[in-house]
């Protein structure tokens, strides 16, 4: 909390704030002792929805559960959240365009290990989207990785061409979302539901709509650092 | 299974502290910290109370999780965006007590 600029040292709100902190302290402990209470008196068994998910793995088109429950029984909430993330990107960008910030040179360090850095996590990013399918990993993690390279080459002044921060960095972005829709939408004019894979090509359409996603993720991530809509012709 | 229901009490601490400091602060940008931390403590109760299997822990509930961790980062995004407009607006990155004019 900032200090009052007053010469006395302990004034009458000073005080009053100290005894609002502990007064404050009693309620939220016994919200701590209620929530603690409840979480142990959870039974210490509880299988929830796993049984449901290992007998269903087989036909996911995926060994890994947890993209399986992200990409395929749970298929809709991960279409939503990039439209949520593209959602935040729109509000960011609504709010003006990026400051413009006068980066001192970077260093050769920096300048150096950014170098060194950004195809290494490229590759990381693409390990991590592949092993998704059997082990953990998939698209959020690619795409944080992905967008952690984009961070360090921001950090180290680099910027997106002019030629790509239009419409190009505009279809960059929605191409996870556009991607995961349009299979929604074919395979419902097939004549299934909406998101509703054929298991003998579900591993395919995972992978098309992870590493899809994996791509607009990170340059969403990497767009939202910028804090700003990207000016025509300086910036990402 | 004792350490489920152990990480799962450091994430109700977790999310008491936050919202302490969440009520304390005045500072946007220590509020924004504050909800994540709050966040936190919720990611870590979920993923805790998952390990309750035999075997393999529930998948439903990390899947929530990682839907969860990107739904907060951005959202802090967008408002630590806010927090800046407010900022240039205002001269200071706190909430008016009045209503501006």
């Amino acid at each position: 909390m900032k200090k009052s600029n007053n010469a006395k040292p302990i004034t009458e709100n000073d005080s009053r704030q100290a005894q609002f902190r502990l007064l404050l302290a009693v309620p939220l402990s016994a919200l701590a002792v209620g929530l603690g209470y409840a979480v142990l008196s959870l039974p210490s068994q509880a299988p929830g929805l796993s049984d449901h998910v290992a007998a269903k793995l087989e036909i996911s088109g995926v060994s890994n559960p947890v993209t399986a429950v992200l990409l395929n029984f749970r298929g809709y909430d991960t279409l939503l959240e990039l439209g949520v993330l593209l959602l935040a990107l729109l509000g960011v960008w609504s709010l003006g365009a990026a400051p413009k910030r006068r980066e001192p040179s970077p260093g050769l360090v920096l300048e150096l290990l950014s170098r060194l850095l950004v195809p290494l996590l490229i590759l990381v990013a693409g390990y991590l989207l592949w092993v998704g399918g059997h082990a953990p990993g998939g698209a959020f993690q690619a795409g944080s990785v992905l967008a952690t390279a984009g961070v360090l080459l921001l950090l180290a002044g680099w910027r997106l061409d002019t030629r790509f921060s239009g419409l190009p960095l505009r279809l960059a972005l929605v191409a996870g979302l556009g991607v995961f829709l349009l299979v929604a939408v074919v395979l419902m004019l097939a004549g299934g539901h909406l998101l509703e894979y054929p298991p003998s090509f579900a591993g395919a359409l995972i992978l098309l709509i992870e590493a899809a996603a994996t791509f607009s993720i990170g340059t969403a991530l990497a767009a939202l650092f910028l804090g700003g809509r990207p000016e025509k012709g300086s910036h990402r | 299974m004792i350490p489920a229901f152990l990480y799962a009490l450091v994430g109700v601490g977790l999310f008491t502290l936050g919202l302490y400091a969440l009520i304390i602060h005045a500072h946007l940008l220590r509020k924004i910290l504050a909800l994540n931390v709050m966040a936190s403590g919720v990611f870590l109760v979920l993923v805790a109370l998952a390990a309750r299997t035999q075997g393999m822990p529930d998948p439903v509930a990390h899947a929530m999780v990682i839907t969860g961790i990107v739904v907060a980062v951005s959202a802090t995004a967008l408002a630590l965006v806010l927090m800046l407009r407010v900022r240039i607006a205002t001269g200071r990155a706190e909430l008016a007590k009045e209503p501006l004019e």
